[in-house]
């Protein structure tokens, strides 16, 4: 049963990955990524992190991608071009993964006492998530959310930056350089 | 037999995974793609995060994990922002003409 689920859903993910680097229309990617970050919810659960796989579904696919699924849409994002720097990063970028994947691929199979996972192993509860959480790690807890904030903070500020002034556009959209 | 796995097959989804983030960062040419790919690299890592808190039975693993998604959950809203304001200044979503401090 672990094993049907795991290869259904490794697949799905992995399905969703490739799908995101073949698409070229930024929304179609943004929808793969969606189905990624599922399918990676429902391996959470079967490594037994229920409340991780809850976190992922709602801040990973809900949260994170309507914010990125808006930010598409409101700059009307369009079909992507191809250029001659893509041929260069497809031509160095191929061969530097595969090599990448090979080196990660060794080390994990070399790697001894790698046991197997069952799906009777337990489940970490949100009980035991959180004693250690509040405990042990209250400080580090409470210095995120002070990030957080901070991060709330900057991206309004960024994001507002010269919407007020009808001169600052202009100033900001001049033409600076065009591309080679 | 079929109910169990190979924690190293885990580990090489979770591989596999960061791997086709870093390879949509290289090839992508839209920039909010390649902020997506850095997303996929992240979940990557959280697979083997929860992979290794399973094996070694240790919750705090699983916290990582947690940290990990809040700060790409203010990393996305921070980066989309300044999605924005490029997007303002230069019109463009196209990283091959966002170049200005390119040699």
């Amino acid at each position: 049963m672990h094993l049907i689920l795991f290869l259904l859903f490794a697949g799905i993910c992995l399905a969703g990955a490739i799908n995101l680097l073949l698409q070229s229309h930024p929304i179609s990617s943004a929808l793969s990524l969606i189905v990624v970050m599922t399918s990676l919810a429902v391996l959470y659960l079967l490594l037994g992190a229920e409340f991780l796989a809850v976190a992922q579904v709602i801040v990973y696919g809900g949260a994170v991608m309507v914010l990125f699924t808006f930010v598409i849409m409101l700059l009307n994002a369009g079909r992507e071009e191809r250029t001659m720097g893509s041929r260069t990063a497809r031509s160095v970028g191929f061969p530097a993964v595969v090599a990448l994947l090979a080196i990660f691929a060794t080390v994990i199979l070399k790697t001894p006492g790698l046991g197997v996972a069952r799906l009777s192993d337990g489940i970490t509860s949100t009980e035991d998530l959180s004693r250690v959480l509040f405990h042990e790690l209250l400080l580090p807890f409470e210095v995120t959310s002070v990030l957080i904030l901070i991060a709330i903070l900057g991206a309004v500020a960024l994001a507002s930056h010269g919407s007020g002034d009808p001169h600052g556009d202009q100033d900001h959209g001049k033409p600076e350089r065009t591309s080679k | 037999m079929t109910d169990q796995v190979p924690i190293s097959w885990y580990l090489i989804l979770s591989a596999t995974l960061f791997v086709l983030g870093v390879l949509g960062f290289l090839i992508k040419r839209n920039l909010i793609t390649v902020f997506m790919s850095i997303e996929l690299m992240l979940n990557g890592v959280n697979l083997s995060f929860v992979t290794f808190a399973h094996q070694w039975h240790a919750v705090k693993g699983q916290i990582f994990v947690f940290f990990v998604m809040m700060v790409a959950a203010a990393e996305a809203a921070v980066g989309l922002a300044i999605i924005i304001a490029i997007f303002r200044a230069r019109a463009t979503l196209a990283v091959d003409r966002i170049d200005l401090m390119k040699l």
